[in-house]
C-alpha cells in the first residue's frame, strides 16, 4: 500500500443544471480538496439576443423585452427603458404616472428581494423562509396583475407615462397588505437572523471590501453591504423618489450575512415608500398627451379623422426617437440596471446596450469565492442574487 | 422632478480632460447633459487611468463597456465605456474607434470589471482587445462562428439547432425559414429624410422630365 497520499486537484463542473445554481449557470469549479482555487462561470446558455431583437422593433414593442430580462424584477427593467426614451424624445410625464411608477417599482424590489433571500435561506438549508415568502411574493404579482392584466411580464410603463391607470380598490388593498408585510418580515427574521446554521453559513463569507467592491463594478445591495452608501434612488432620484422619505441600510463587514440584512431592511424601507406613494398619489392623467407618442383613446377614434390616423401611423410606424444616444439607470433589486441606447432619428433603436446587475456580479464570483469551501459557493451566489434571464439577455 | 446632472461641473471636467490630453482627446461633447469624451484608442488606458485617478475626476467604477457598429464608415466599430463618480455623483461616457484588426488595450489593470465587457464586445462585434489574458467568447455557444450584433449578421443567423433521434447527439444545420424573412419598413417618405421619388409618384416624375 502506497504510503504517501498523492493530493491532486480537480475539476467539477456545477450546474448547469443544479438547483443552487439559480437558473443555468455552469460553474467549472478548480478544487483542491474541498477548497475552490479557481471558479470559471460559463454564461450565455439562456441567451436570447435581446439586444439584437431590439434592433429590429419599433421601440414601443421592445417593451416586453425588458420583462423578460430579469423575470423577478420587470417594472424596474421597463422603467429604465422607459426613461431612455423619454431622455432622447424630451417628453413630460404627468404626477400621477411618476406615483405609479415608484409605487410599483417598490412592489418589484419586494417580489425581487423574497426571491432572493428565501431562496438563499434555502440553499443554506432553511425552507421554511421560501415557504412563507411565496406567500407573499404572490401577493406582489396580484398587485402586477391588478395593474397590468399580466402576473409577471407586466409591459406596463409607456414612454410618456403609464399605460392605464391603477384600478379602483387597489390602493386600499395594498395598503392593508403593508402591515401584513411588515409582520411576514419580522417573522422571517425571527427564522434567520439569529438562527446558528444561517449565520455560520454566511458570516464572514465572501467578503468584499470597499475598494473591491468599486473595483468590481458592484452596485444595489451588494455595493451597500460592503458599506458605501450608494443608492441611485437618494443620489439620482428619478420617477418621485425625491418626493418620499426613506433610509438606505448600509453594510459593515461585506459579507453575505450583510447582503442578507441589507436586503431585509430594504423590505421594510419599500414598504415605507409603498405607504407614502399611497397615500400622496392623486387623480390625475397617467400619460403625456402627445398623440405623437401616446395613442388617442378609443372614444375619439370614433369620430376624429386625425385621431385614427395617429392610432394607425402609432402601431404601425411607431415613435420616431430623435437622433441621439443616451444612457438611463435605476435602481433596481439588484442594483444598477441601465439602458444604452442609440437612436438614428427612425422608428427603431440603432443600438440598445442593457447594462444588467447580476452580470456584473457574477464576474466577481471567481474574486469572491476563492479559496473558499465548496459548500460556501452554494451561500456566495445565493447572496449574490443572480437572475440569469439579465445575466445572458 | 428627476436629478438632473451638473452641467456646468462636467463642462469644466471636459475641458480639463481636453488640456490633460491635448493629443489623444478628439472631442468632448455635452449633449442630454451628458458627457461624451472621443478619444484615440490607443490613449484608453492613460485616458481612464487619468479618469479614476484624477481629484477632480474620480470615476471609481466602470459601469459598462459595449461595442456599436457602423458598418458603413471607416474604422466601423465605437467602443464605449460608461464611467460613474460616487464622489462626484457624475457620469461620463469614453468612446474610441476602431476596426476588426486593430486591438483597442485592455483596461482590465485600470478596472476588474472590465473582463467581461470586453469578452462580450469581443464575442459580439469581433473587437480584439489586446492584454486580455482571457479573451474567450462568452455568451454565445461553444464553437460558435461569427459576431452576431454586427449589423450585416442576420438576425436569423446561419445554424439552428435539433436533437437528432437517431444520432442521439444535438446536431446543427444550416437555416432554413419556412417563410421568407420580413422586415416591415414603416419608415414614412413624408417625414425625416428626403427621397428622391416618393412611392408612387415615379409617373410625375418622368412627366416632368420630358416635359422639361
Amino acid at each position: 500500500m502506497p504510503t504517501d497520499v498523492e493530493m491532486r486537484s480537480f475539476t467539477m463542473n456545477f450546474g448547469p443544471q443544479h438547483p443552487a445554481a439559480h437558473g443555468v449557470l455552469r460553474l467549472v469549479l478548480e478544487l483542491d480538496g474541498e477548497v475552490v482555487e479557481r471558479a470559471d462561470p460559463h454564461i450565455g446558455l439562456l441567451h436570447r439576443g435581446t439586444e439584437k431583437l431590439i434592433e429590429y422593433r419599433p421601440y414601443i414593442q421592445s417593451i416586453p423585452y425588458f420583462d423578460r430580462l430579469d423575470y423577478t424584477s420587470m417594472l424596474c427593467q421597463e422603467h429604465s427603458y422607459v426613461l431612455a426614451m423619454e431622455k432622447l424624445l424630451g417628453v413630460e410625464v404627468p404626477e400621477r404616472a411618476l406615483w405609479i411608477r415608484t409605487l410599483m417599482d417598490e412592489v418589484t424590489r419586494i417580489g425581487n428581494h423574497l426571491l432572493n433571500v428565501c431562496s438563499m435561506a434555502l440553499d443554506c438549508g432553511a425552507m421554511t423562509p421560501l415557504l412563507w415568502g411565496f406567500e407573499h411574493r404572490e401577493k406582489t404579482m396580484e398587485w402586477y396583475e391588478r395593474v397590468s392584466g399580466a402576473r409577471m411580464h407586466a409591459n406596463y410603463y409607456r414612454p410618456g407615462g403609464v399605460n392605464r391607470d391603477m384600478p379602483e380598490g387597489l390602493a386600499e388593498d395594498m395598503m392593508a397588505w403593508t402591515d401584513d408585510f411588515l409582520k411576514f418580515v419580522d417573522d422571517m427574521e425571527s427564522l434567520l437572523t439569529d438562527n446558528r446554521i444561517f449565520r455560520q453559513r454566511t458570516v464572514d463569507i465572501g467578503v468584499v471590501n470597499k475598494d473591491d467592491a468599486l473595483r468590481w463594478g458592484f452596485t444595489g445591495p451588494m455595493l451597500r453591504a460592503s458599506g458605501v452608501p450608494w443608492d441611485l434612488r437618494k443620489a439620482q432620484p428619478y420617477a418621485m423618489y425625491d418626493q418620499v422619505a426613506f433610509d438606505v441600510p448600509v453594510g459593515t463587514n461585506g459579507d453575505c450575512f450583510d447582503r442578507y440584512l441589507v436586503r431585509v431592511e430594504e423590505f421594510r424601507q419599500s414598504i415605507y415608500i409603498i405607504r407614502q406613494c399611497l397615500e400622496k398619489m392623486q387623480p390625475g392623467p397617467v400619460r403625456t398627451d402627445d398623440k405623437k407618442i401616446t395613442p388617442p383613446p378609443r372614444a375619439e377614434m370614433k369620430r376624429s379623422m386625425e385621431a385614427l390616423i395617429h392610432h394607425f401611423k402609432l402601431y404601425t410606424e411607431g415613435v420616431h426617437v430623435p437622433e441621439g444616444e443616451v444612457y438611463a439607470a435605476v435602481e433596481s433589486g439588484k442594483g444598477e440596471f441601465g439602458v444604452y441606447l442609440v437612436s438614428d432619428g427612425t422608428n427603431r433603436p440603432y443600438r440598445c446596450k442593457i447594462r444588467s446587475p447580476g452580470y456584473v456580479h457574477l464576474q466577481a464570483l471567481d474574486f469572491m469565492s476563492r479559496k473558499h469551501q465548496l459548500a460556501d459557493v452554494v451561500a456566495i451566489i445565493g447572496a449574490t442574487d443572480i437572475v440569469f434571464g439579465e445575466v445572458d439577455r | 422632478m428627476s436629478w438632473q446632472p451638473d452641467v456646468a461641473t462636467l463642462g469644466d471636467l471636459a475641458d480639463t480632460i481636453a488640456a490633460a490630453f491635448p493629443d489623444d482627446v478628439i472631442t468632448t461633447q455635452l449633449s442630454r447633459g451628458e458627457l461624451t469624451v472621443e478619444i484615440q484608442p490607443g490613449a484608453v488606458r492613460r485616458v481612464l487611468t487619468w479618469l479614476r485617478d484624477e481629484p477632480a475626476a474620480h470615476f471609481e467604477e466602470l459601469v459598462d463597456v459595449c461595442g456599436v457598429d457602423y458598418p458603413a464608415r471607416l474604422p466601423r466599430f465605437d467602443v464605449v465605456y460608461h464611467l460613474l463618480s460616487l464622489a462626484h455623483n457624475q457620469r461620463c461616457r469614453v468612446k474610441l474607434a476602431t476596426d476588426e484588426d486593430t486591438p483597442v488595450p485592455s483596461v482590465i489593470s485600470v478596472y476588474a470589471s472590465a473582463g467581461w465587457f470586453e469578452r462580450e464586445t469581443w464575442d459580439m462585434y469581433g473587437v480584439l482587445f489586446a492584454d486580455h489574458d482571457d479573451l474567450r467568447r462568452l455568451l454565445t455557444d461553444y464553437g460558435f462562428e461569427g459576431h452576431p450584433l454586427r449589423k450585416d449578421f442576420p438576425l436569423t443567423g446561419f445554424v439552428e439547432m435539433r436533437y437528432d433521434e437517431a444520432e442521439k447527439r444535438v446536431v446543427y444545420e444550416p437555416v432554413q425559414l419556412r417563410q421568407d424573412w420580413r422586415s416591415f419598413d414603416f419608415l414614412s417618405p413624408w417625414e425625416g429624410g428626403t427621397p428622391e421619388v416618393l412611392p408612387g409618384d415615379e409617373k410625375a416624375t418622368d412627366a416632368a422630365e420630358t416635359k422639361g
